[in-house]
């Protein structure tokens, strides 16, 4: 045992050439983005952000979870709550409690805290969902989404409705949002490779194995889901000073698919597909965008009808998906030897190759 | 009695709805192990197709022009082509991928086709008439119940009994059912792969063509994500039903459709906005009380 290199020796590497590479992003873009791509990077990371939170679940579990954006939605309403002046919400949320209502945190406060919040919330929701496996917890985890969208959207005093609650600081800017990815990603491989991570990326490969090696599946998913849900509540957060409203429609069915895509297409079981995924399908959406607002060519402007920029990123997802079904990363993670890819199976933190291929 | 009756056949109405789409689902379910989310945009690509593209509010009805009886056997054409299109051109290339990539492969291709349709037609809903005298009433043992409604229920029992004499009594419907219960040993046995799939695709895009109908003659609109509310209920009650059983997604659709309407017709006013609520909560308890379903196939005890 002695002679084996420490887990973190050997994987290090993966956290910091994510995070370096977010920091270089952010430094380019603040140095010589416009505002507009700026607010672009921004969303970019924030999707980070929920993606990686996403992953902590999702790919050590291996369960598929439709839930996860509701955890966005409790940790953006949590920091609304926290941070809007109590002058306005005495108007707008007549139905807070006292304490709530004459609160008014800064920024730095109310976002752990609402990242708080939606981990004690998946961890009272979780104790009973985690006990099913398979596509029934995925669908449990769905009616979660249902029920907690259509109580924040119908409980007018409180939230809101259906409405916008308007006037959280934007505070907001590429170094505050590359901290939020950069924390997420510390997280995220934190739990990756702790006992809780190790243990239930077993139960994914071979339940039956590790549930006779005496592990708890139960547990260790709720370990995980306490751990996403913290993560992507404080996205939420961030999402909500981001945008400086919230509204309910933002957390619903439109974000869960697209997270749960860029998830996918990066590769669903390791933390540098997390992040990729994010980064490509950004990069593209961009890219149409521009290509739709047009290019001038010798005096002419050309450019592409609107709405293509959709069709042509859920074509892109379908050949991408068609040609690398384990995604862009093949479920391997970055590091230096064997640059960029290297493939994890001989690692302690292994990924479900032989499951997949 | 009145107020029940009138409950009973809102139940029944929605639940038909909800046991239509279901069916469409469990079917492909069964055969490929694809859930397919583009199913609410295969509904909302027939409703459309009644429309000549245009951008304006008022609709120009085209094929909605013809008679019923070309334009119904029109619409289930559209929707078997359409479905089985987007199984030759995509979802056989993932036959052996995991099932989160298919998923997220189908919802891509469903986001296709609702993008494509918002270029055509734009976001705004499009009124569209289709048979105004079905939205009259008629009168059922003293309670008035809009003949939609009842033609509703009538055209789902039809389905219904249509599709089990073809699982039950033909051969393509017998090799089917042994694909969706053993696919690897039903093509062992000579079942073709292709065929079983295609077909399965072909039945489920008519039903959806069936409910694209149904709710544009009910609600008079043509609206881009009109399929997508039934699909996640059809989705959750394929679930509930026992994944791969198909009497037990109709069952739970029904089950379903039920719980809305009784939910809605008993909670005091303030608490009705909060129904789906209660549904999706209701969802939830029924999991974990069968997390295999509640009427779950033998083969989907998973084996060690």
């Amino acid at each position: 045992m002695s002679q084996r290199p420490s887990v973190i020796r050997q994987t290090i590497i993966t956290p910091i050439v994510l995070i370096v590479a977010l920091l270089i992003m952010a430094a380019l873009s603040y140095e010589f983005g416009s505002r507009a791509f700026n607010r672009t990077v921004v969303e970019m990371f924030i999707n980070i952000m929920v993606v990686v939170g996403l992953y902590v679940f999702v790919g050590n579990s291996g369960l598929l979870s439709f839930g996860h954006i509701s955890f966005m939605c409790l940790g953006a309403y949590m920091t609304a709550w926290l941070t809007i002046p109590p002058v306005m919400k005495s108007i707008t949320l007549k139905g807070l409690p006292a304490w709530l209502l004459h609160a008014q945190l800064p920024m730095w406060v109310a976002t752990p805290i609402s990242g708080l919040f939606a981990a004690l919330f998946a961890l009272i929701v979780g104790r009973v969902i985690m006990r099913l496996s398979g596509i029934a917890a995925s669908i449990a985890t769905f009616g979660l989404l249902g029920v907690i969208n259509n109580v924040y959207s119908n409980w007018d005093s409180v939230t809101g409705g259906q409405g916008s609650i308007v006037g959280i600081p934007p505070t907001m800017n590429v170094w505050t949002a590359w901290i939020g990815g950069a924390v997420a990603i510390a997280i995220a491989y934190l739990y990756s490779i702790s006992r809780s991570g190790l243990a239930l990326r077993a139960t994914r490969d071979e339940a039956v194995a590790a549930s006779a090696s005496g592990i708890d599946i139960v547990r260790e998913r709720l370990i995980a889901f306490v751990v996403s849900a913290f993560i992507i509540g404080l996205a939420g957060a961030l999402y909500a000073h981001f945008l400086s409203i919230v509204n309910p429609g933002a957390f619903y069915l439109r974000t869960t698919f697209i997270t749960l895509s860029m998830l996918v297409v990066g590769g669903m079981y390791s933390l540098s597909g997390a992040v990729s995924g994010v980064v490509a399908i950004s990069v593209l959406i961009e890219l149409f965008r521009d290509l739709e607002k047009g290019i001038s060519l010798g005096g002419h402007t050309v450019g592409l009808p609107n709405g293509v920029q959709e069709i042509a990123i859920g074509i892109i997802t379908i050949v991408i998906l068609m040609y690398l079904p384990t995604g862009l990363t093949r479920n391997r993670e970055f590091s230096w030897r064997r640059w960029p890819l290297q493939p994890r199976l001989t690692r302690p933190v292994q990924t479900a190759l032989k499951e997949l291929l | 009695m009145r107020e029940l009756l009138q409950i009973i056949f809102d139940a029944l109405s929605l639940g038909s709805l909800y046991a239509l789409g279901a069916l469409g689902i469990a079917l492909i379910f069964g055969v490929m192990r694809l859930v397919n989310f583009a199913h609410g945009d295969f509904i909302a690509f027939c409703v459309f197709a009644m429309l000549w593209p245009s951008i304006d509010a008022a609709a120009i009805v085209f094929a909605g022009q013809l008679p019923f009886y070309l334009l119904i056997p029109l619409l289930l054409l559209i929707g078997a082509a359409l479905s089985i299109l987007s199984e030759v051109v995509v979802f056989r290339r993932f036959r052996n991928a995991n099932p989160a990539t298919m998923m997220i492969a189908s919802f891509a291709l469903g986001f296709v086709i609702r993008h494509l349709l918002l270029m055509l037609f734009s976001s705004r809903p499009k009124s569209i008439t289709l048979w105004p005298s079905l939205g009259l009433p008629v009168e059922v043992f003293g309670a008035h119940i809009p003949m939609l409604q009842v033609v509703t229920i009538i055209i789902t029992l039809a389905v219904l009994v249509i599709l089990v004499l073809f699982l039950k009594r033909t051969r393509y419907g017998l090799e089917m059912r042994a694909a969706a219960d053993n696919f690897t040993m039903a093509r062992m046995l000579g079942v073709r792969a292709n065929g079983v799939i295609l077909l399965a695709f072909a039945i489920s895009g008519m039903l959806a063509a069936a409910i694209g109908l149904i709710l544009a003659t009910n609600s008079g609109t043509a609206d881009i994500g009109m399929g997508a509310n039934v699909m996640l209920i059809a989705f959750i009650a394929t679930v509930i039903g026992g994944l791969g059983s198909i009497p037990g997604a109709v069952a739970a659709g029904f089950l379903i459709g039920a719980a809305s309407v009784v939910f809605q017709a008993t909670l005091p006013h303030d608490a009705r906005v909060f129904r789906d609520a209660l549904v999706y909560g209701a969802v939830i308890v029924v999991l974990l009380v069968r997390p295999q379903g509640l009427f779950a196939p033998k083969s989907a005890k998973q084996r060690v």
